[in-house]
């Protein structure tokens, strides 16, 4: 920095260049001082651990009185579940019907989730999940006539006809669906499955709407544009018979396009929780039809399907709390362990100071 | 064309742009009133306007200037290099998240240059548009500074400034001096006499000048303030005189007139070629230790990124090897990326991925560096402790980059005389004829004479007495004080001479305390009259008149003038050092002399021969003719008149010598003793004779008593010099237990230098002090610039209070100027300046002391959060097909740096203080705790890259394993996104960066109360702010409400307290087992200090107020230390007890602030 200003001016009548003796300017703000010393370390750790430890067995017990089971359908072995849909084509017209039957030796406390699992499916491949119109999806006309950019290869289709709902992801819509009947007296009875509150409740209230345009039906709206990607069976306004679940804002819809962090994903399905079952699932048989509709065989995927009852934690988590209790041995032990080097070196360092 | 170094830019610049073609001729031809020779054989001249640019942009080239000068850093370009790949290819975060950033750091660095350049222009418009009279067509227009063109004849009244370099044509008096004062230039307070040539002193008014044709010739600009060589030819009754012109002649821009109504002058040097201008130069950038290992971090950084991106495009290939992975069903290609050629999609992909992880350049570090230098450095000057009472002069900070660099000190080299001492010159004693007086109560004792008159009336001087005080009040170049000179001119009302004391004003200390006891012995001078020096002898004046005077010059070493007598002799008296006397002496009390000048020096005295010559008739015509003659060379003056004077000042007769103390500052012995202490190596530099030297180091405790004292002098050929130092290096070794000292002179030193430099070095680096005497200035350089080169490369500082020190000062990796009395000069070339040496140990052990740790632990810690920052997202990679998918969203990827975790470092970096500020000084050796850059060393830094690291795969596995269960983790069993996913590794890492700060933080103020907390808080009122609205100008709604949904979930919060104290376990636990295993004195201090290590919480209680709010945790807490051990125990109970009046015992200390002295 130059000092032309400065030193054109005279120094003749410098007023008091004392500095202000403040506490800021003195650098003597009152401050706290804490000493990160092993003594107040030491209980810390202590108090820490065992309390992590008591955490976790709370959320170990918790997560563990959470029922779930899962059954793979893949079929990826003739002879397996399902193995004879294992060479399904995405929108085939009829779909393959693959049926079994499982027993459930323990009730499931209602509510009571159920989730369809992929595996091996990179929904979080930066291509794939690019690949979406969301003012597209909160039912923006001019989007839905022409998506974004990042829709290709599923923004237009030959007949430059605009793909609504439009882009990768859209169009990888998982489509199987369950059935599931429960075995009593002799009957089977159909467990109702509720297809409400699956999505959140933002993105079915507010992030995805349909279009509206001068009291159009929802059809009408979708007219201009392919009404659905290329590998749908269904147009978008036949995704539910339910109009207020239907277009782009069907929930079945919304969950899928909430593309999932790892390329093992569960995204829940239905949840059980009306009619005679809502305190839950009783032990008994129960038999699951699948209308196999999704393949997963040509990258090597894998198909589950899930049930769990949740806590208020959500499902099945062993993670947390054998971290907590890992972790909470951990400080116990190198808090035992620091104590005794301190005892040990508490002589010498006393004779130091 | 040597000027132009000096001048900077602009010039160039000017240059540049053709305003200023580089001047061909050595010499500038100034036609005075620009009157032009009829006849036309001459060839105009450009020359620089009178218009003084110091700012750097225009309105209109500030952006471009500014943004070239930005991007002109490495750091600065690197982003914008991403930026602009990021808008070329096609890659997965948007251009805003560096582009962001970027702008903000450029935009922010802008608005500090701009601002500091609008006051530039405040100034410059200021100078330039002040008021000016300019002689034109035969009479005088007022005008505008910056109109002045050269060749302009200017009229300056009293107490202006001269506005531009002025040739002085004449003043209102007779003779055609005047006085100015160079205050503003080099400091220098006293009056200074300039003279115009005799032709043109008569031209005293505006119709007068009208008439002058005149022609000067002169050197082209140059920047030494001391030179200036130039002749004017007037024409008069078409005859042409020539007449030399001196530095005596031209007056300086800046400097002010003084004791004159008005004066006349032409303006020679202009504007931006004005001397004063010339010296503004941008001083050479001086570059800390801790800038340069942050540099080599960025290198590392930069390998490790480009390690990761090279990696993740090989990882990306070998997957995409596979169909199945490359392009599944639901994932078809673009057909651009199908078709495009596999080398350039390669580099593409490369690219990519180097935008992705390239935050992991802190990009916002350089920025904040810099703010943090900036605003912490008012603290220096805020510092009452370096504030001087007396003088009233606070610390000056002229560069605030070296902060961190007084914290890392191992040599100081330190000037004596007017830094070690006050340079406050007290006669002591003298020799006259042989015979040695000493100054008793105002009057001279003879030795060996017992002060048995202590008040009887004062004795006359004999003959050699009196002229030998009358050379001493002759030969000088003193000032009168300017009251008098101003009350009536040149009256002789004040004839008693006892009535009024004129007051002596004069840049050398040595020559007023001579003149002061010349006064009090009864010979006093009392002023110059036209031609004439005055001297009153016990009231009866005598006049000499003023023949010549033979300037002070630092090679000669000695000063002369050639008087008339009042009896008609001319006579020549010099004053000098007496290795430029001796030698030239042939009569008087050599010997004896000689021997009590030695005395003198060994006890500290400064001393100066005085001799004498009496002119014969012949001679005198001989010397005024040859003086007269070199005075009137244009080329090689100096030379010339050297030789002149060589001529002159011989055979001498010695009259006597003086012998002048020099007073020790205050505290320099305790700040001598607190810097070695701390493991500074002093070396004291002066330019004094050894004897002086030394008994000066004995006194101020740079030797002692019990110290080895080592010589190296008198050296006279290599091959002597060479066996000395090789004896003094056996000395050494034969007796390593005692300290050494070592004594070099400079002719020893340069031979030293020339063939045995490592000889020399070793020698120097197994001495405890080292003082060096009689040394140039440029060999004060010398000497620090070879420690500096030499392998261990040491951080030297130099301290030095006169012009002699600014080359050493500049040298330095830290110069330090004193405030001194020797003018300005160094302290303008420093870094630092200060009133006193005392200063210098609060300056560095506790501000540099403070200013390293701030900085260090910023730098550390910025490399720190951006690796947590960017590593999650490299393992992503591993998980999304090496897809180059963020994990983050773009907006919190732009505002990480920026917003959320900025703030808390960048308090830290002013506030921390680990130790209290008077435990650093009082125990200097804690400064040997950070010597050697020890913070910034191999190890911390690798600790700290690994804790990085070790945080981030804590923070992506944690979550990854939470997440990866693939269960819900919501109570009404819905599932979680990827963007969740990504927010709950940004939310675990905004908080464990922040609370890795706050662990580093001894010092909390309200402020980082405030920061710490509140950027959490404000990450999390931002982050439902943003996830709360759909963003109408955004393309995506990736984040809407994922924020809430993520903080909905018990499992989350678990998770999230679960990760980050497991992050900061770790840390926690290597500190703590650090703190006890490997103590450093700091950590000692630390725990000393605060009495007891349970301080923490107790202070903590005492801190939310309230003694009753202590006893339940001090009851807890006593149970639990009981287990421990039972001195423990006890030790805890009283700390305890004393403690919880901690906040009284502070208080005491707030109202007594002085107390911090001790």
């Amino acid at each position: 920095m130059t000092m032309a200003p400065k030193d054109i001016q005279s120094k003749e009548s410098v007023p008091s260049q004392r500095p202000d003796n403040t506490a800021f300017t003195q650098q003597r703000l009152p401050a706290w001082q804490p000493l990160l010393s092993a003594s107040i370390v030491l209980p810390f750790f202590f108090l820490a651990g065992f309390s992590f430890i008591a955490v976790g067995i709370g959320l170990f017990y918790s997560s563990n009185s959470i029922k779930e089971c899962e059954f793979d359908y893949t079929g990826s072995q003739p002879g397996d579940r399902c193995g004879e849909c294992l060479n399904v084509v995405f929108n085939a017209t009829h779909p393959c019907n693959c049926n079994f039957t499982f027993n459930l030796t323990d009730v499931f406390q209602g509510p009571v989730f159920m989730y369809y699992e992929l595996s091996n499916f990179f929904q979080n491949h930066f291509r794939y999940m690019a690949s979406r119109d969301d003012t597209q999806l909160s039912g923006y006309l001019s989007n839905l006539k022409s998506p974004v950019n990042a829709c290709y290869p599923y923004q237009y289709d030959e007949k430059n006809t605009p793909y609504a709902p439009c882009g990768a992801v859209a169009n990888s819509m998982f489509n199987d669906v369950f059935k599931l009947s429960y075995y009593v007296n002799g009957n089977y009875t159909e467990v109702p499955l509720t297809g409400k509150g699956i999505a959140w409740w933002t993105d079915y209230n507010i992030k995805f709407s349909n279009p509206t345009e001068d009291n159009k039906t929802l059809t009408a709206v979708f007219e201009d544009t392919t009404q659905k990607p290329p590998q749908w069976a269904v147009p978008v306004w036949q995704l539910s018979d339910d109009a207020t679940n239907n277009g782009f804002v069907n929930e079945d819809f919304i969950v899928w396009m909430r593309t999932a962090a790892l390329p093992s994903f569960r995204k829940l399905y239905r949840r059980i929780e009306s009619g005679n079952f809502t305190e839950g699932l009783p032990v008994g048989q129960y038999f699951l039809q699948i209308d196999y509709k999704y393949p997963v065989l040509s990258f090597n995927g894998r198909k589950k399907i899930v049930f769990s009852s949740v806590s208020w934690m959500g499902g099945k988590n062993p993670f947390l709390g054998i971290a907590y209790i890992v972790f909470g041995s951990l400080c116990v032990f190198f808090g035992i362990l620091m104590l005794i080097v301190f005892l040990k070196t508490q002589g010498t360092t006393n004779d130091d100071m | 064309m040597d000027s132009c170094t000096n001048c900077g830019l602009f010039r160039w610049v000017w240059q540049l742009l053709g305003f200023d073609p580089p001047n061909h001729s050595e010499t500038r031809t100034v036609y005075v009133a620009n009157r032009f020779p009829q006849h036309g054989h001459y060839i105009p001249q450009k020359f620089a306007d009178n218009r003084i640019i110091s700012s750097k942009y225009t309105v209109l080239n500030f952006v471009p200037k500014n943004l070239f000068e930005q991007f002109r850093r490495i750091a600065n370009f690197y982003f914008l290099i991403i930026f602009l790949v990021q808008l070329m290819i096609d890659t997965p975060t948007s251009p805003v998240t560096s582009g962001l950033p970027l702008f903000f750091v450029i935009t922010v660095t802008a608005i500090k240059q701009g601002y500091e350049d609008w006051l530039r222009h405040k100034a410059d418009n200021e100078v330039n548009g002040a008021p000016v009279y300019v002689v034109r067509s035969g009479g005088l227009v007022k005008t505008r500074s910056k109109n002045i063109r050269v060749g302009d004849i200017v009229r300056v009244a009293k107490d202006e400034t001269f506005p531009a370099d002025l040739v002085l044509l004449s003043s209102d008096r007779i003779n055609g001096s005047c006085h100015i004062t160079t205050a503003s230039l080099d400091g220098e307070t006293n009056l200074k006499t300039h003279f115009a040539v005799a032709e043109t002193a008569v031209l005293q008014s505006v119709t007068d000048l009208d008439t002058l044709i005149a022609v000067i010739e002169c050197q082209q600009p140059e920047a030494d303030l001391y030179r200036f060589v130039g002749r004017i030819t007037i024409r008069q009754h078409s005859e042409d005189l020539v007449r030399p012109l001196g530095p005596e002649n031209l007056l300086l821009r800046g400097a002010r007139l003084k004791n004159s109504k008005e004066i006349f002058g032409v303006a020679v040097y202009t504007g931006m070629e004005a001397k004063m201008t010339l010296n503004y130069k941008t001083k050479s950038q001086k570059r800390s230790a801790v800038e340069k290992s942050m540099n080599s971090f960025l290198l590392v950084y930069l390998i490790i990124l480009l390690f990761e991106a090279i990696l993740s495009t090989i990882m990306k290939y070998a997957w995409q090897a596979e169909d199945q992975w490359d392009e599944p069903w639901y994932n078809r290609k673009t057909d651009k990326e199908r078709n495009s050629s596999k080398i350039l999609k390669f580099i593409s992909d490369f690219l990519a991925f180097l935008v992705l992880y390239n935050f992991i350049i802190p990009i916002s570090l350089y920025v904040t560096v810099e703010m943090q230098k900036f605003l912490g450095s008012f603290f220096i000057s805020w510092d009452l402790d370096l504030y001087h009472e007396e003088s009233n002069q606070r610390a000056q900070v002229n560069t605030s980059d070296l902060n961190e660099e007084l914290g890392q000190v191992e040599y100081v080299f330190t000037d004596k005389t007017g830094t070690l001492t006050e340079n406050e010159m007290q006669f002591k004693e003298c020799s006259v004829n042989g015979i040695k007086y000493q100054e008793i109560n105002g009057k001279l004792v003879p030795e060996g004479v017992t002060v048995d008159f202590p008040d009887g009336p004062t004795t006359g001087l004999t003959k050699e007495e009196e002229l030998f005080f009358k050379a001493i009040s002759l030969c000088h170049s003193v000032q009168i004080g300017q009251d008098r000179v101003d009350g009536s001119l040149d009256g002789f009302q004040c004839a008693n001479g006892i009535s009024t004391q004129p007051e002596y004003y004069t840049s050398s200390p040595d020559e007023k305390a001579l003149l002061e006891a010349s006064r009090r012995m009864g010979v006093a001078f009392s002023g110059i009259d036209g031609n004439f020096m005055e001297v009153k002898i016990f009231g009866k004046l005598e006049r000499y008149k003023l023949l010549h005077l033979l300037e002070f010059d630092a090679n000669r070493r000695c000063m002369s003038v050639i008087v008339d007598t009042p009896s008609g002799d001319k006579i020549l008296f010099t004053k000098g050092a007496e290795s430029s006397i001796f030698p030239n002496t042939k009569g008087g009390e050599l010997d004896r002399t000689s021997v009590h000048v030695d005395e003198f020096a060994s006890k500290g005295l400064r001393t100066l021969c005085v001799a004498y010559r009496r002119f014969t008739a012949e001679e005198y015509q001989e010397v005024d003719r040859r003086l007269c003659e070199a005075r009137a060379v244009l080329h090689q003056r100096e030379e010339c008149l050297a030789d002149v004077f060589n001529f002159i000042e011989k055979d001498l007769e010695i009259l006597g010598a003086t012998g002048v103390e020099d007073r020790l500052q205050d505290k320099v012995l305790e700040t001598i003793d607190a810097l070695r202490l701390a493991g500074i190596k002093i070396w004291v530099l002066t330019g004094d004779k050894q004897e002086t030297a030394v008994s000066v180091s004995l006194s101020c405790g740079h030797f002692h008593r019990g110290m080895n004292i080592l010589e190296l002098v008198h050296q006279k050929t290599d091959r002597d010099c060479a066996e000395q130092l090789r004896q003094l290096a056996r000395r050494i070794q034969d007796d390593h237990i005692i300290q050494h000292g070592l004594v070099v002179d400079g002719a020893s030193l340069s031979l030293a230098l020339r063939e045995h430099e490592k000889l020399f070095m070793d020698v120097c680096k197994s001495c405890t002090a080292v003082l060096c005497c009689r040394m140039a200035p440029l060999q004060k350089a010398k000497v620090v610039r070879l420690l500096k080169i030499s392998p261990e490369k040491p951080i030297t500082l130099a301290i030095g209070d006169g012009a002699n020190d600014v080359s050493m000062i500049q040298e330095a990796h830290v110069g330090i100027g004193i405030m001194g009395k020797e003018g300005r000069q160094a302290v303008r070339n420093s870094d630092y300046a200060i009133a006193r040496f005392k200063f210098l140990s609060k300056l560095l052990l506790v501000h540099g002391h403070y200013y390293y740790i701030r900085i260090s632990t910023l730098v550390q810690y910025f490399f720190y959060k951006n690796v947590c920052f960017i590593t999650p997202q490299f393992l992503y990679q591993f998980l999304c097909l090496f897809s180059q998918q963020t994990l983050y969203d773009s907006v919190y990827l732009t505002l990480y740096n920026i917003c959320f975790t900025s703030l808390p470092v960048l308090v830290y970096s002013l506030f921390e203080q680990h130790v209290h500020a008077h435990v650093l000084q009082s125990k200097p050796a804690l400064y040997r705790d950070i010597s050697k850059n020890a913070l910034l060393g191999f190890k911390p830094f690798l600790y700290w890259t690994f804790l990085g690291f070790g945080h981030a795969f804590v923070f992506f596995f944690g979550s990854y394993f939470l997440m990866g269960e693939d269960t819900s983790l919501l109570g009404n069993g819905q599932m979680f996104g990827n963007w969740t996913f990504g927010t709950l590794v940004f939310t675990v890492m905004v908080i464990t960066v922040t609370m890795k700060m706050a662990l580093e933080t001894h010092f909390w103020t309200w402020l980082n109360h405030f920061v710490t907390w509140g950027s959490i808080a404000f990450y999390f009122i931002f982050s439902l702010f943003y996830g709360g609205i759909i963003w109408p100008f955004l393309h995506t709604q990736d984040m809407y409400f994922v924020f809430v949904q993520l903080l909905s979930s018990g499992s989350a919060w678990f998770a999230i307290i679960i990760i980050i104290i497991a992050c900061l376990f770790l840390d926690v636990m290597k500190k703590v087992a650090y703190r006890h295993i490997y103590q450093t004195n700091t950590e000692k201090e630390q725990s000393t200090e605060t009495g007891s290590s349970i301080n923490c919480l107790d202070s903590m209680c005492c801190y939310s107020g309230g003694e009753t709010a202590c006893v339940p945790i001090r009851r807890v807490l006593e149970r639990m230390m009981g287990r421990c051990s039972p001195a423990r125990f006890s030790r805890c109970g009283t700390s305890l007890n004393s403690l919880c009046c901690q906040r009284f015992s502070y208080k005491l200390e707030n109202d007594e602030p002085t107390a911090l002295d001790e």
